[in-house]
């Protein structure tokens, strides 16, 4: 398979630029209660209904662990391959404003609780390995809203205390595609891990990227700049795209790059400096007080371990060595926990191959149409099965099959009874076939003649006319046999 | 009939138990008591409706077998108490009424008390003369005049001058004990984790402690086995059966080593405080203790180290004070931040913001190395010194204090010769051992001073013994003259 090259490149006057890229993503831990509150954590509920004393940081309030957020983090770890800290502290981040009720954020900052990871990338250039720096615990703020009325501010502290996980890539990311797949994985491991359900709409997945440029060649990175909460991997893109140009002609035009926080504005398409780095808070970090340090027993990650579900990486393997299928193929159907789900059923009750380009084509183009998810596909997996394998085994062409699949989507029958009560069955016997063929051929005794004259075009429209007197149904390759051997004769 | 104000609790429970007294009676003795008191200005709220509700609830259908039967209590106005208003001592949450009740507090009702009223204290706990409060100075009622010690300032001049049968406090770096060392009562600083610290207005996390404030030591442990307990809401409390301190207290001391650490000898100690603590060493020995010579050599840096640590987390607790959802909110302010610069301004006193300062300072980048790492640092060699001693002895006797109750406004000035009062006490609080003073002289003018028996972790009941043998073969007596009703 020939691969192509990696060029991401920014083009300017002086020369070509890599752009060099690192994330910061806050990934909200799937748990019924928050971090440290029993409050509950579901999305969308009424304004403050969701807020504990804790949560509003009331005078004497105190955090407890909640550890199924442990837990949680643990699994990621282990999901994206990195080292579990035995040992780790909670620290306070310190800074005021009017959503964040303690007037710090407790975090994890010298002694997170994972540690360096990797994180697979398949890529058209071949496989990357993205390195992770560290994954931490930390609660998320509330919410303020501008925009209700012209001279007050509105707080919901609903999301206020809630878990985040903060993954930190290496700076090892190299263009927007690059971002793509990265953001994708990560969201799929998640998934798969049922640690994070990956939903960006709902703000269950963001990420802060660090974007700098250098010459292409240079060993030396160039001087980062932050694009705060960006919550959509086009946008992320967007803004990469932005940024990186920006410095470039910075560069060019023998400017400094300010080491700096910008923000993202999606209407604009353009990134703009919130603070600078002179300006950068200073969070007075210290270990949290109220909180021991958490210790984790080796026995708890060890069942962890031993309980984590199969992951995408693995099951791409299992998917070329078990069903045959090509690494693209697999790739596709493992990206997403449900969708492999979905293949496997199919695949075990009918043709694996045939099942995974009818996955791909038609069931992925209808889903994709519709704006569902395949687990609310309309289409059961077993029925696709039976359509897989009447496919397979003769009973029905590809065309047809195309038809029984419309009827399927429309009725919810299975495809049995669609092509036997609307007769769509393959015309597979042979002196059936032969007769009708005949009864063509005599009817069109000037284009046989044409044909035997050496105008071979013509084969192409006997065959037209089988299909149409069988009503699409006659077999293909059966109808080629037999014209063929007929028009020799 | 005898005035039943001036008993111990423990008399007052056995009064009530034996049906000498009705929990309302006894509940308006004090109410009296209190009404005429006004000008010692202990208690910024009282509760006596309240409290005569429930002290007829208790005549009504007595359970004579609870530890604090029908008994009526003020507490420092630090816990948070249900629908009533607790303000700290600061300006900041003159209107802040809690929903919720402090751990230690629901465990004194549950034991059948109820509350008297909420007594005044240095603001958020930070002062050692109760001159920081933003409701006023705490008159001692051993002279006018005087500083009742701080920070629960109210809460030992209420004690002493009967408006209360006992009372509860924090200890921070000193504020049970030394209070209670200026007003001839016993204050107990328990093991750090013994007593929830949940509902409690926080100071400085890794410090802070409630404890007992009482007339005697069996009162004492009366309410230290009422108000302790693990709770799951506080992760730093210690789960641990709970103790019987007041069945368990025995007189007998003999055979028990007591350190005597030379460090807690300080230049300029007045001459009175080395002949108390001769005086305790000489009951000790008599009682057949044995005394060692002990160094605890980091001592010297448990004040500086206290004055990093303390403001430090002091900075970052009262962060959230910030008039945005409950407490005091400035009028005035166009925008968020000058909101929070004017609702801070007038909501804190100039000591809270002296050690917001402070702590915001050891905090910040550049500086952080310097002082607060370092600080944690000491502070554990200073724990490894008591941890070291103990291996050796049972208990340390020290005094409490390096003076007798000042005069208001002597050290106001002065925050240092302030913070000095504590170099006996804060070694305690950083290394989380228990430690308790109780009075065992007068000085010259004949106003109390108290010695302190520092214990190891969850040594309580040794302590309590120990002070239960000084107490009986000490002679000390309290005797306060009621000037000012």
């Amino acid at each position: 398979m020939s691969k192509e090259k990696f060029n991401y490149f920014i083009k300017g006057d002086k020369g070509k630029y890599e752009v060099v890229i690192g994330l910061e993503v806050h990934a909200q831990v799937l748990s019924k209660s928050k971090l440290f509150s029993g409050s509950p954590t579901k999305f969308g509920a009424a304004p403050n209904n969701q807020v504990s004393l804790i949560d509003s940081a009331f005078p004497g309030m105190l955090p407890v662990i909640n550890e199924e957020c442990i837990k949680q983090a643990v699994r990621t770890g282990l999901g994206l391959n990195a080292k579990i800290n035995n040992y780790s502290v909670f620290d306070r981040k310190n800074y005021f404003y009017a959503d964040l009720p303690q007037g710090y954020q407790i975090s994890q900052y010298k002694h997170p609780i994972v540690g360096e990871g990797k994180v697979l990338l398949d890529m058209p250039y071949g496989s990357k390995e993205i390195g992770i720096e560290r994954l931490h615990l930390e609660q998320d703020a509330g919410k303020s809203i501008h925009d209700m009325d012209p001279s007050n501010t509105y707080v919901d502290l609903n999301r206020s205390g809630i878990a985040l996980m903060e993954i930190v890539s290496k700076p090892d990311l190299r263009s927007p595609d690059e971002v793509n797949a990265y953001i994708k994985k990560l969201r799929s491991i998640m998934r798969y891990l049922g640690t994070c359900d990956g939903n960006m709409q709902e703000g269950s997945l963001r990420a802060d990227v660090n974007v700098s440029v250098r010459k292409e060649g240079d060993k030396n990175f160039g001087t980062r700049c932050e694009i705060k909460n960006v919550n959509s991997i086009k946008f992320m893109q967007m803004a990469i795209e932005y940024e990186a140009a920006r410095q470039v002609e910075l560069i060019e035009n023998g400017k400094e790059i300010d080491q700096e926080t910008r923000l993202f504005d999606t209407k604009k398409n353009e990134t703009r400096s919130m603070r600078s780095k002179e300006d950068a808070h200073d969070y007075r970090y210290f270990p949290d007080p109220d909180l021991l340090p958490l210790k984790l027993e080796q026995k708890l990650i060890d069942e962890l371990k031993k309980s984590l579900p199969e992951l995408p990486d693995k099951k791409k393997e299992r998917f070329i060595k078990e069903y045959g299928l090509n690494a693209y193929e697999a790739n596709v159907l493992v990206s997403e926990k449900e969708i492999s789900d979905y293949y496997e059923e199919v695949a075990k009750l009918s043709d694996k191959k045939l099942a995974a380009t009818w996955m791909m084509g038609d069931l992925f183009a209808m889903l994709n149409d519709k704006g569902l998810d395949i687990s609310k596909s309309p289409i059961s997996a077993k029925h696709f099965a039976e359509l897989v394998q009447s496919i397979k085994s003769g009973e029905i062409s590809g065309r047809i099959a195309k038809e029984v699949f419309e009827i399927m989507l429309e009725t919810g029958d299975n495809p049995k009874k669609i092509i036997e009560s609307k007769g769509l069955k393959q015309q597979s016997d042979p002196k059936k076939l032969e007769k009708m063929i005949s009864e063509i051929l005599s009817k069109n005794k000037d284009k046989v003649v044409q044909y035997k004259s050496g105008k071979d075009k013509l084969f192409g429209f006997f065959v037209g006319q089988v299909m149409k007197s069988s009503g699409g149904k006659a077999n293909p390759q059966l109808t080629n046999e037999i014209l063929k051997k007929l028009l020799k004769g | 009939m005898a005035d039943i104000t001036n008993q111990s609790l423990n008399e007052i429970i056995e009064k009530v138990k034996t049906k000498k007294i009705s929990s309302t009676d006894l509940t308006k003795a004090y109410i009296k008591n209190i009404e005429s008191a006004k000008k010692l200005n202990a208690f910024i709220t009282t509760t006596f409706d309240q409290a005569l509700e429930k002290a007829k609830q208790f005549d009504n259908k007595p359970n004579f077998n609870q530890l604090l039967p029908g008994i009526p209590l003020a507490v420092k106005d630090l816990f948070c108490t249900e629908n009533i208003k607790t303000t700290a001592g600061s300006n900041i949450l003159n209107n802040f009424i809690p929903s919720y009740e402090s751990t230690v507090t629901k465990n004194l009702w549950s034991n059948g008390s109820f509350l008297l009223g909420k007594l005044n204290c240095d603001e958020f706990a930070m002062g050692s003369s109760n001159e920081t409060s933003h409701y006023g100075n705490v008159i001692n009622p051993v002279g006018d005049q005087l500083v009742p010690g701080g920070s629960s300032g109210g809460s030992s001049s209420a004690l002493a001058a009967d408006l209360t049968p006992a009372t509860i406090g924090t200890d921070t770096g000193g504020s049970i004990r030394q209070p209670a060392s200026f007003t001839g009562t016993v204050g107990l600083k328990p093991t750090y984790g013994l007593c929830s610290r949940w509902g409690i207005v926080a100071f400085a996390s890794s410090l802070d402690q409630a404890g007992p404030m009482t007339k005697t030591i069996k009162d004492c442990a009366i309410m230290l086995e009422s108000m302790s307990g693990f709770d799951e809401k506080d992760s730093t409390s210690i789960n641990k059966k709970k103790e019987q301190y007041s069945k368990n207290l025995k007189d007998n001391i003999k055979g028990l080593k007591i350190g005597i650490p030379k460090e807690y000898r300080v230049d300029n100690m007045p001459k009175e405080i080395d002949e108390l603590w001769e005086k305790g060493k000489k009951i000790l020995k008599d009682l057949g203790a044995q005394l060692i010579d002990i160094s605890l050599p980091h001592t010297k840096y448990a004040l500086p180290t206290y004055y990093i640590v303390a403001p430090a987390e002091a900075s970052s607790n009262l962060a959230r004070y910030d008039g945005v959802r409950y407490g005091y909110r400035s009028k005035q302010g166009k925008d968020l931040i000058e909101m929070y610069e004017k609702t801070r301004s007038e909501g804190f006193g100039d000591e809270v913001k002296r050690r917001i300062l402070i702590g915001t300072y050891v905090l910040s980048s550049g500086y952080y190395d310097a002082y607060y790492l370092k600080a944690q640092k000491v502070r554990q060699l200073i724990k490894k010194d008591f941890d070291d001693s103990f291996t050796k002895i049972d208990a340390i006797l020290t005094p409490s204090t390096p003076s007798s109750a000042f005069k208001i406004g002597e050290k106001t000035s002065d925050p240092v010769s302030m913070y000095l009062n504590d170099i006996f006490t804060v070694p305690v609080n950083l290394a989380g051992i228990p430690a308790l003073s109780l009075p065992a002289g007068v000085d010259e003018q004949g106003y109390p001073l108290g010695l302190q028996l520092i214990g190891k972790a969850l040594d309580e009941q040794k302590i309590l013994n120990i002070g239960y043998a000084i107490e009986k073969n000490c002679g000390f007596k309290n005797e306060i003259k009621k000037w000012w009703s």
